[in-house]
């Protein structure tokens, strides 16, 4: 369900051009959207949002944490899991290989990040994905985090909050990536009929299996703006139907049209809506 | 070869779609068991068939020994067409074959009633249960009736509706399973194709009442799953389940589909039912006949109408909620994950 993507992450690795490429080194770079030369250290302070167009750039999981918890408040957990390849799959490369590479390149164990937070003095168990980890695709370690991350916002009686950002189920673990669909999905049944609230963050992009599963069972859906939404990703629905896809299409503000969004929620204002929907929720 | 009837007429359900002609497609492998059947043919259609009897009792043996041969041989990309092999058993002709009193019921009172999944009421056995299958349809214009077995999210809408109407009566689910994937549209996407699959995961996690899924020739990724979180999950054994076709893999991954490439994907994603069962992700694979379901499709039936009965039979001894309880713990292990 990877075929979803937009932009693989195998085009990632290569570091193949898209107009959404990660923030570059260096001090200037250009606004995707709107063509703007902004001042790198400008963008940083308002949280990766151009300030010309609001055009939301991408953010590793990390840079994500940083911004929507209390400063200092993150505690993470569960960070040493890793994969197993379980399938010692081999393509034109082995899954092996690219694990420890990505490992390397990125500095941390896995597509997703989960620990217990504070937002605006609220305590919330928090998962975010990481899209520069093998394309925040969801296998065996994903699932199981998310999974934990549902039982302790359970045992604990917190709200829980996922951050995606994924192309989809992870291909180089097959039927273990596939069932973990399955389980997020049961997870949060569980979850749901103890009267949790699960808050789910949609980011650019949040496709294939991650849609089909955890993303798309928030109690309240948010998404930020523009990102790219579907279960299928626009390129193969391209091959598909062999027409130009409509303008929009598969983008936040489309599913929201659509009934499938609770909000769009500019960046900068996600920690407030947050902390306002926890406190409506009386958790 | 044995007569194959496959000229099933559907009686009780315009609805359902009907098998039309006997055995045709010859796969690529299985062209020497062609052959032989081709020289026995010629040889039974001699006016002097009764004198030969025995030079054509050998050629069948060596037939069959050929045919087992090839079958006790196969590659991941060989199961892979004979799971999508056009004269192989579909849903419609399972439900023929070994259920009485089919009552299909249709739509999903939101939005239509997608053909590229069946659902309806009947009898299996001793069993009263709801039947959920994947319907891909046989000729040209069923197939594009059913969008060739690729569902949109009115069919996983439609499968939960029925899905909890049996859960309201103590009604078993046996879900079919049998596509490619769900259907990557325009339309299948403005209606929440990832929110339909999504949500039948979850409320198949938690409902109520015993469910078997059988995968009985392509199991797709999300489209497959989307009726597949049951107490027990098993395969045809010339089924394939997968998080993705091979095809999908191969372009993604090696850039390229093609038959060296697909080959090549089909066998790292350990997607046949022997692999899926030696991973733990399936329960059991059901036997098919020597050469495949396409070759003697009322003995799959057979085949396929034992396992249900047998697993029913197990399946409605727990209490609802117990069964619940096992199905939540059989999915929650699943994954293989290490402590760095």
């Amino acid at each position: 369900m990877a075929e979803a993507t937009q932009r693989s992450w195998t085009d990632v690795e290569a570091g193949t051009p898209t107009g959404k490429k990660p923030v570059p080194e260096g001090l200037w770079l250009r606004c995707p959207d709107c063509g703007a030369i902004l001042f790198r250290r400008s963008l940083e302070n308002n949280q990766q949002v151009c300030p010309e167009c609001a055009h939301h750039f991408r953010l590793p999981a990390m840079d994500r944490i940083r911004l929507l918890v209390d400063p200092g408040s993150f505690v993470a957990i569960d960070e040493s899991l890793q994969s197993q390849d379980p399938l010692e799959f081999v393509d034109l490369k082995s899954y092996a290989d690219r694990l420890e590479a990505t490992m390397a390149k990125t500095g941390t164990n896995e597509a997703v990040h989960c620990g217990t937070g504070f937002i605006k003095g609220r305590k919330v168990i928090l998962a975010v994905m990481d899209f520069t980890f093998l394309g925040g695709s969801m296998g065996s370690v994903v699932g199981e985090k998310i999974v934990r991350a549902v039982e302790a916002a359970s045992s604990e009686d917190l709200p829980l909050i996922v951050v995606s950002a994924s192309g989809g189920a992870r291909m180089m673990e097959s039927g273990f990536s596939l069932m973990q669909m399955a389980k997020t999905s049961a997870a949060l049944a569980r979850f749901d009929e103890m009267g949790g609230l699960y808050i789910s963050v949609l980011t650019d992009p949040t496709t294939g299996g991650v849609t089909a599963s955890f993303a798309m069972l928030g109690d309240v859906i948010l998404a930020e703006p523009k990102a790219l939404i579907g279960f299928a990703g626009p390129r193969v629905i391209q091959q598909t139907i062999r027409q130009d896809l409509p303008d929009g299409f598969q983008r936040s503000e489309f599913l929201m049209q659509c009934g499938f969004l609770d909000r769009v929620v500019d960046r900068r204002d996600l920690r407030s809506e947050i902390s306002s929907l926890i406190d409506y929720a009386g958790k | 070869m044995e007569a194959i009837d496959c000229t099933v007429q559907w009686k009780q359900e315009t609805g359902v779609l009907r098998m039309t002609s006997a055995s045709t497609t010859v796969l690529p492998f299985e062209e020497p068991v062609r052959e032989l059947e081709r020289q026995i043919e010629s040889l039974e259609a001699r006016d002097d068939a009764a004198d030969i009897a025995e030079e054509i009792t050998s050629l069948r043996d060596s037939r069959n020994s050929l045919l087992q041969k090839i079958y006790g041989n196969l590659s991941a990309w060989d199961i892979v067409r004979i799971a999508r092999h056009p004269e192989r058993p579909q849903t419609p002709d399972y439900i023929h074959m070994i259920c009485r009193d089919f009552r299909e019921l249709h739509g999903d009172r939101q939005y239509g009633d997608d053909r590229s999944i069946l659902t309806g009421l009947g009898r299996i056995g001793p069993f009263k249960v709801l039947i959920v299958g994947h319907q891909k349809g046989r000729t040209t214009e069923e197939r594009i009736a059913c969008n060739f077995g690729c569902a949109h999210p009115e069919g996983y809408r439609k499968a939960l509706k029925k899905m909890k109407l049996a859960e309201k009566y103590g009604l078993p689910i046996v879900t079919l399973i049998d596509t490619p994937g769900a259907y990557p549209g325009v339309q299948a996407e403005e209606r929440g194709q990832a929110e339909a699959i999504a949500v039948n995961l979850k409320e198949m996690s938690r409902m109520n009442t015993p469910i078997l899924s059988v995968v009985i020739g392509e199991g797709g990724s999300g489209g497959a799953l989307g009726i597949g979180v049951a107490d027990r999950v098993d395969m045809l054994q010339y089924a394939w389940y997968s998080v993705i076709s091979p095809e999908g893999c191969a372009a993604i991954l090696w850039k390229e589909a093609n038959e060296a490439t697909n080959s090549a994907a089909a066998e790292s994603l350990c997607l046949t039912a022997r692999d899926n069962l030696a991973n733990g992700l399936v329960d059991q694979v059901v036997t098919e006949p020597v050469g495949g379901a396409h070759r003697d499709p009322s003995a799959a039936g057979e085949a396929l109408e034992r396992h249900i009965v047998d697993q029913l039979r197990e399946l409605t001894r727990f209490n609802p909620r117990t069964l619940v309880d096992r199905r939540y713990e059989k999915f929650r292990k699943i994954g293989a994950v290490s402590t760095s």
